[in-house]
Parts: structure tokens; sequence; C-alpha cells
């Protein structure tokens, strides 16, 4: 009785709390007001807006080198950020989940906004750098403004090229780690020609790629395939085979199959390395994606990227380069909201 | 649920020699028992002096250099549900909550649809439907216990092979369980062979006490207990029947070395 009653108050304590809120409060202790945000708290909430109407003011004063219609976009574009920032400002005030946001991310913008002021004084202020190789933040703005059109379609052509490439890489790197890691037979083969062909960059295959596929975007999945499996195959082999002995032991005395075993016992074991493998293998992804899009296949960012230089319209090369920025960190950002989730129970095992 | 009996006849088991792989050091030698179906037998012996090697050779996830292990007259040939094993060290899946972990030996035989409802009540058994949803990795080391206790309970094994299963617990908790393990012993009678370190939970919970030497193990003595259950740890019969064994393994310990009780 007493002991029930002990094991339930202290169940309210740690386990209910744990995997959320502890975490939730944590990130909010981390980001809690610093000393001079105590003493000055107005001035801490206006460093966000005040940079960025610095920013307009130095637009405003260097405008007079820059195209019309390029700096009339940019101040658009500089005027909206002020006005949200001082939106925000107000805001945070009625809003917690804003204000803990604003406070994790203030030094971040306000830095930010200050590069944007940097970049726009060396080369629309000053004329440091030779134009057209070093456009202004104006520039690439409006070159992004203007060539809206094939930017989307180009993100979305390397969106599905990279997702069909990455999927049959990880699906196929999985398949041959597990067998790898598992089955004797199949480590004693598998393993030196996955020593011998693994660490071959698979954009030193590109020759070879479009001699015997039929299509270039056939070809550039199947490379970008091949750059995932080696990272995947390696990480969830290795995973496998260091899977607990006394794990797979336990199962076995309540009677598990050997289906069971490794479905049930040596693939979740593996799953914090084969998610470094999937991790390494989105990078090893993202370059062979932009390199087979800049030699061979006519569409996707990469393409854009070298068709612009060729045109020497460097504003869209920075436009594209700022797009592929934004687009594979979203991808990235994705893949750790999954581990994030099936990785819950190391969460307090591991430094998270 | 029948209960299985157990022998073992001359059983011996080595392992490589630590320095020297090449030489075999012996770990087990000429071990015979022998079980009968719904026994509880406690094995009681100096540290590394092969205990959990023997449970791992009758649960059958080793094998014997020497001599033959048989259930129910028939030799093992592998680890089987019917013969559970709690290990000295819970093993919790850590990627499981405590629910899916006490679920596991259910899952394992593909039978946790027919009977989920069980899960219920062993959890409630070892005290921990509070934490049905937490991962091992918040529990503390008694609770773990408790939950290996309970995976392994679960599938009702007909030997149930239990290497300090209660070690980690505080005295309080660890009578508890002494308790519910032998109410379950008897509504099942499940043949049932426990390693433990205490001298009283042995004479408390067993039919008869092995006493193994110090490596390599063989049986130094077999005490039957002849006490009658329910048992009482104060009764004059437990405290001279406790004396007498405390005093035997001090003798058996000056002949080997230390026994920890
Ligand atoms: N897989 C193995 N390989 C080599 N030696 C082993 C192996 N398993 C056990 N041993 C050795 O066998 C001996 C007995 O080990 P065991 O774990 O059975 O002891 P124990 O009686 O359970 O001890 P304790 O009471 O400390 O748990 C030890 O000396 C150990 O080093
Ligand atoms: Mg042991």
């Amino acid at each position: 009785m007493l002991q029930g009653q002990k094991i339930s108050r202290q169940s309210q304590v740690t386990v209910g709390s744990v995997p959320s809120d502890q975490v939730r409060a944590e990130s909010t202790e981390r980001y809690a007001l610093s000393a001079q945000e105590k003493k000055h708290p107005t001035a801490a909430l206006l460093t966000v807006p005040v940079t960025a109407a610095l920013a307009l003011g130095i637009h405003l004063f260097v405008a007079k080198n820059e195209p019309p219609n390029e700096s009339r976009t940019y101040t658009i574009v500089l005027g909206s950020f002020f006005a949200g920032a001082i939106v925000a400002a107000v805001m945070q005030r009625w809003w917690p989940a804003l204000q803990t946001r604003m406070r994790r991310f203030r030094p971040l913008f306000t830095v930010g906004v200050l590069l944007l002021c940097v970049w726009e004084v060396i080369t629309s202020g000053f004329r440091m750098l030779p134009l057209p190789y070093f456009p202004s933040p104006a520039g690439v703005v409006q070159s992004m403004i203007n060539d809206r059109g094939l930017l989307f379609d180009s993100t979305w052509h390397s969106l599905v090229l990279l997702l069909s490439g990455y999927l049959l890489g990880v699906v196929a790197g999985l398949v041959t780690g597990v067998c790898i890691g598992w089955s004797g037979p199949a480590r004693y083969w598998g393993m030196p020609l996955l020593k011998v062909v693994g660490p071959i960059p698979a954009t030193a295959w590109i020759p070879l790629a479009m001699v015997i596929s039929p299509s270039a975007l056939i070809s550039a999945a199947g490379l970008i395939a091949l750059a995932v499996w080696f990272p995947v195959t390696m990480l969830t082999a290795s995973g496998i085979s260091n899977t607990r002995a006394s794990y797979l032991d336990v199962a076995r005395t309540l009677g598990a199959n050997a289906r069971y075993l490794v479905f049930r016992i040596a693939i979740p074991a593996a799953l914090p390395s084969i998610f470094v493998g999937l991790f390494m293998g989105l990078g090893a992804s993202f370059l062979t994606l932009v390199v087979a899009e800049s030699v061979g296949v006519k569409s996707g960012l990469g393409w854009y990227v070298s068709w612009a230089q060729g045109w020497a319209e460097y504003g869209k090369v920075y436009a594209a380069l700022v797009i592929m920025a934004v687009f594979f960190s979203t991808i990235m950002t994705l893949l750790f909201k999954l581990r994030d989730r099936v990785l819950v129970w190391q969460k307090g095992m591991i430094r998270w | 649920m029948v209960a299985s009996s157990l022998q073992l006849r001359d059983v011996g088991k080595s392992f490589p020699a630590p320095d020297q792989p090449l030489t075999r050091q012996p770990v087990l030698e000429t071990i015979s028992i022998s079980l009968e179906a719904g026994e509880l037998v406690s094995l009681v012996g100096p540290s590394g002096c092969g205990k959990s090697t023997l449970l791992r050779l009758i649960a059958g996830l080793d094998f014997p250099d020497s001599g033959e292990l048989l259930v129910d007259e028939e030799p093992i040939s592998g680890p089987s549900a019917e013969r559970g094993l709690v290990f000295q060290d819970p093993n919790l899946f850590p990627w499981l909550t405590v629910r899916r972990n006490i679920e596991a030996g259910l899952a394992a035989r593909g039978v946790l649809q027919q009977k989920r409802s069980e899960v219920k009540e062993f959890m409630r058994l070892v005290g921990l439907e509070a934490f049905a949803d937490a991962y091992p990795h918040h529990l503390s080391g008694g609770m773990a216990q408790r939950v290996a206790l309970a995976r392994a309970l679960i599938n009702h094994p007909k030997v149930l092979l239990l290497d300090e299963p209660l070690g980690a617990l505080d005295a309080f908790t660890r009578m508890r369980m002494q308790d519910e393990v032998l109410r379950l012993w008897q509504n099942r009678r499940t043949t049932m062979l426990l390693v433990t370190h205490d001298i009283d939970e042995a004479i408390y919970m067993s039919d008869r006490i092995i006493i193994l030497t110090q490596r390599p193990g063989t049986i130094e003595q077999i005490i039957p207990i002849a006490l009658d259950r329910p048992r009482d740890r104060s009764s004059s019969d437990f405290l001279s029947l406790r004396s007498e064994i405390l005093e035997l393994l001090h003798f058996a310990g000056n002949r080997t070395s230390e026994v920890t009780a």
C-alpha cells in the first residue's frame, strides 16, 4: 500500500514530466533574461528593430549607386522586415511563445541584419568588389523576384530528384546494411565489396553513368542513391553487428524467432547508428545532386547556377545559392525532427 | 500450466583463459542436480563460481563441454520460452517503454493480441502501473529489476531461472516481492532455480539450498529445508537453521575462500 503510494507520487514528479515539459523548461531557462535585459528591458526589445532601421538608413544612403528598381524592391524588403520587427517586439508582451522565440533569435537576427549592411556598404556603397561578380544584396533580391518562376521550377525539380535518389539509396542501404550486419556469409562477401566500391565518390561514376543510362535524370537519381547507399550501409551494418548480445539473449529466452531478433531487437538497437548514416548520406546526396545537375541534368538548382553563370548573371547565381541554402537546411531540419521522434528513448541518456 | 523436471548430469563448462587464449579454465565441474517438477531450489556460492554460467546452460544460451542437461527427460537444444531466465542485469530494451518491455515476452511468441489483458496484471504485480509509459532510462535499479521479472513471468515458463532477481531492492520491497514470487510459484507450480547471495531469502523461499564451491564450481552441499510454509522469518526453527547454514558456509569458506552471503 505504502509502496504503491510512494511510486505513484514519484511518477508524477519524474516520469510524467520528463519527455516534454522538463526539456521545454530547460530551453526557456537557457534563453532566460540576461543581466542586461533585466536592467534595460526596452533596450533589449528594440535591438532588432533598431538594427533594421539602421540597415534601412544605410540602404537609402547608398541607393543612388543602385539601379532604381533594385533599390525600390530592397527598400520594401527592409521596410517590411523593420515593420515585422516592431510588430513582434510589441506582440511578444502578450504572446509568451513568441517571447521565448524572440529571446532566442534576437542576437542571430541582429548580427544577420548587420552583415547585410556590411555587404551593401562594400558593394553598392564603396564599390570595393568588382562587378558583375559581386552584386549588392538589392541586386540579388531583385534577381530572385524577377526570375521567381524559373527558380521555383528548378527547386521543384531538385526536390523530386533529391528525394527519389535519397529514398532509393536509403532503402537499398538499409537492406544491405542489415544483411551485412546480421549474417556471416553476407558480411564475408559484402564487406570487401563495400570497402572497395564504397569510398569512390559517386560523382566519379558520372562518365560511366552517362554511357549506360538512357536518361540523364535516371542516371542522376542512381548516382545520388549510390552516394547515400554507402554511408547508410556502413553505419547500419556496424549498428546491427554491435547490438548488445544480452538483448538478443533476453529475447531468445522469451521465445523470439530470427525475424523478431532482427526486426524488433537488432534494428531498434542499431537506430542511433543508422541515423548517423542517414545524416551522412543526406550530405553526400546534396553534393551529388548539385554536381549531377550542373554536368548532365538540364533542370534543377545546380543547373540554374551554372546556366546563370554562363550568362554572367551573378545576381541569379547568388539568388539560387540562397534558395539552395534554405532548401537543404529545411530538409536537414526535417531529418533532425524525425530523429528526435524516433529516438525519444535516448533523451537523457546522451547529450541531446 | 504444468511444471517441468530438470536433470543435470556431470555438467562441466570451461572458458578460454583471459590471459592465454589457448588454454581453457574450468568454471563448472561435475555438476549433477535433479529438480523435481514444481520444486524451488536456491543456488548459493561465492562470486565467480559459475552460477550465472549454470543458468545460461539451462536456458540453452550456452552449451556444456561435458555432461548433459535434460528437461522432462529431453536434452536441452536451445533457448525456449518454456525456460524463462531473469538475468543478473535487468537488460531492459531501452527503446521500449515499461509496458512494451513487459509485453515483449508475448510479442516475441506472437501471442500479444490474445493475451494483452495479462500485461496489466503483471504490471500491478510488480507495482509499476504508474510507470507504464516511462523508458527504462528513467527507472531506478530496483524498478528495472522488477520489470525484468514481470517480462519473464508473463510467458508462464515451466522452468524459471532467477539470477539474483531481487538483489537491487530495498529490504521492504524485497520481502514483498519474495512473497509475490512464492505466490506465483504456488499457483502455477513452476519449477524454479534461484541464485541468491542472501541466506535468509534462500531459507525463506526454497525447498533445498545448493551450495557451490569456489571456482571451478562444484556442489559443496545440498541442504533440504523442511520448514512448513508459509514460513516465519523470526521463528526459532528458522533462526536455528540459519545459524547452522552460516556455520556451514563459514566452514566451507575456510576451506575454499570467503563466501559472499
Ligand atoms: N563468456 C565468457 N567468456 C569467458 N569467461 C567467462 C564467460 N562467462 C563467464 N566467464 C567466467 O566464468 C566465471 C564464472 O562466471 P559467472 O558469471 O557464472 O559467475 P557467478 O557465479 O554468476 O558470479 P556472481 O555471483 O558474481 O554473479 C568467471 O570467472 C568469469 O570470468
Ligand atoms: Mg552471476
